[in-house]
């Protein structure tokens, strides 16, 4: 069974009476465990498609499964559940809180999961060894450069172990050297058997997925 | 509430060194509002880092609610901080995995309330600011504007004594702007103490003070007629 199964999903919006469509009639199978990239141009819909891969959007027309379950069935309650369960986000601005430091960024998602203090404590820890920020614990973001803010807001993305890691240009803050071990590391978890999706610019980080699309207008092209 | 001699803040990288802060001395009493002016790189992030806690200053004194705090801790440091001040930033800073509801309740988790006392602190605040129908959404289903409402939430849940906001309308257009405006002149009415750094004059006219920063230096301090209606 595919993780994410889209089936001539379609998006507009309404404006002025016209309809504006965003995504146009998108086919699209990722299978658990797949490393797949989404390039195309600025306002080709990237972002929307990222969205709604998701569940933060939801489609205008078509069906979409997730893990086998129609999103369209689900109630808000699900649907926030699938969310925090399975899905983790990665984003060109870090999105790090300032005022916390580097281990209390780390732990926020375990905060909400009824894991104890003893085991947060030792996730957090394996976190911060796995991402090479073990001497980073007790600072703040800003203290950090890009590359170590950028690797914080992967290791806290993925410690509550998702199944789907959403990337929306993850590397486009950072210096080419930075971006490539933001790329490693999407590897090693790719490796690990996480199914990533990233939305990029850039022709290195693609290809460093296994699978490609493109968008362009709209359109899915394969 | 805040008093500072001579704060310097000193950053030394591969052998060149950037003075950020140069002997800033400066007096905030509690409830007041105080926006810090001046151009790009003149400190001003750097100040008001140092005066959040987040940074430490390399020399001279800071006083806090009458404790000389520049040698403390870190976690002494950080005690004082969750239980006074609260941060509004830029970039929202809210945690994508989190729902409104849960980024809002954070501080509270940190500070140890009760889940009775988290539940209706949060509720009131969500209600204030407008935002109980989207308690239950992630940041990202949110416009930029709605995203720092909940930034402000946040910063306010704990009750602090002090709010420091680093060009807080930076990311937002110019109604959503006015809106995060109206909400820290609300709180500073409410006797909360503000601290707001900006490029923007229209919105340093809040302010009962403007302070400008330039080269890590005060150079001027204006003081003016008080909140805009």
């Amino acid at each position: 069974m595919p993780l994410i199964e889209m089936r001539g999903v379609t998006k507009w919006y309404a404006a002025g009476g016209l309809r504006t469509f965003v995504l146009r009639a998108i086919d699209l199978v990722i299978e658990e465990g797949e490393f797949v990239t989404i390039m195309g141009p600025s306002g080709a819909g990237k972002s929307t498609l990222l969205h709604i891969i998701g569940l933060l959007d939801s489609p205008s027309e078509g069906l979409y499964r997730f893990g086998g379950r129609d999103v369209q069935g689900l109630t808000e309650k699900e649907l926030t559940e699938i969310h925090k369960n399975h899905i983790g986000f990665v984003f060109q601005s870090y999105h790090l809180i300032d005022e916390l430091t580097v281990f209390e960024n780390l732990e926020t998602p375990l905060l909400y999961k009824k894991v104890r203090a003893s085991e947060r404590k030792a996730r957090v820890c394996d976190m911060l060894d796995r991402f090479r920020v073990v001497g980073k614990k007790d600072l703040f973001p800003n203290q950090l450069s890009g590359g170590q803010q950028q690797r914080v807001a992967v290791a806290r993305a993925v410690i509550a172990e998702p199944r789907l890691i959403l990337a929306d240009e993850p590397t486009g803050n950072l210096s080419s050297k930075e971006g490539a071990e933001i790329m490693d590391l999407f590897r090693e978890l790719h490796a690990a058997g996480t199914t990533i999706v990233q939305v990029t610019h850039s022709e290195k980080n693609a290809a460093c997925g296994k699978r490609s699309v493109s968008l362009l207008d709209g359109w899915l092209e394969k | 509430m805040i008093k500072t001699v001579n704060l310097r803040k000193v950053y030394t990288t591969e052998e060149v060194e950037t003075t950020a802060l140069n002997d800033v001395s400066v007096e905030i009493k509690e409830g007041e509002y105080v926006a810090v002016m001046g151009p790009s790189g003149c400190g001003k992030s750097t100040f008001l880092n140092v005066l959040g806690m987040i940074d430490q200053p390399s020399g001279g004194e800071y006083h806090f609610l009458g404790q000389e705090i520049s040698k403390f801790s870190e976690r002494k440091r950080a005690g004082l901080r969750k239980r006074n001040i609260g941060f509004v930033f830029q970039s929202f800073n809210l945690i994508d995995e989190l729902t409104v509801y849960e980024n809002v309740e954070l501080p509270l988790l940190y500070l140890g309330f009760s889940p009775a006392e988290r539940r209706t602190r949060v509720t009131e605040v969500l209600e204030n600011m407008a935002l109980m129908p989207r308690k239950g959404h992630f940041p990202q289903q949110l416009s930029g504007g709605q995203q720092q409402r909940v930034a402000v939430a946040r910063a306010v849940v704990a009750r602090p004594k002090l709010i420091l906001a680093d060009e807080p309308t930076g990311n937002l257009d110019s109604v959503h702007g006015e809106e995060v405006m109206k909400l820290l002149g609300e709180l500073h009415e409410s006797g909360t103490a503000i601290i707001m750094v900006t490029h923007a004059p229209a919105y340093a006219d809040y302010a009962q003070r403007v302070i400008h920063l330039f080269d890590g230096q005060i150079v001027s301090e204006n003081f003016q007629k008080g909140c805009k209606p």
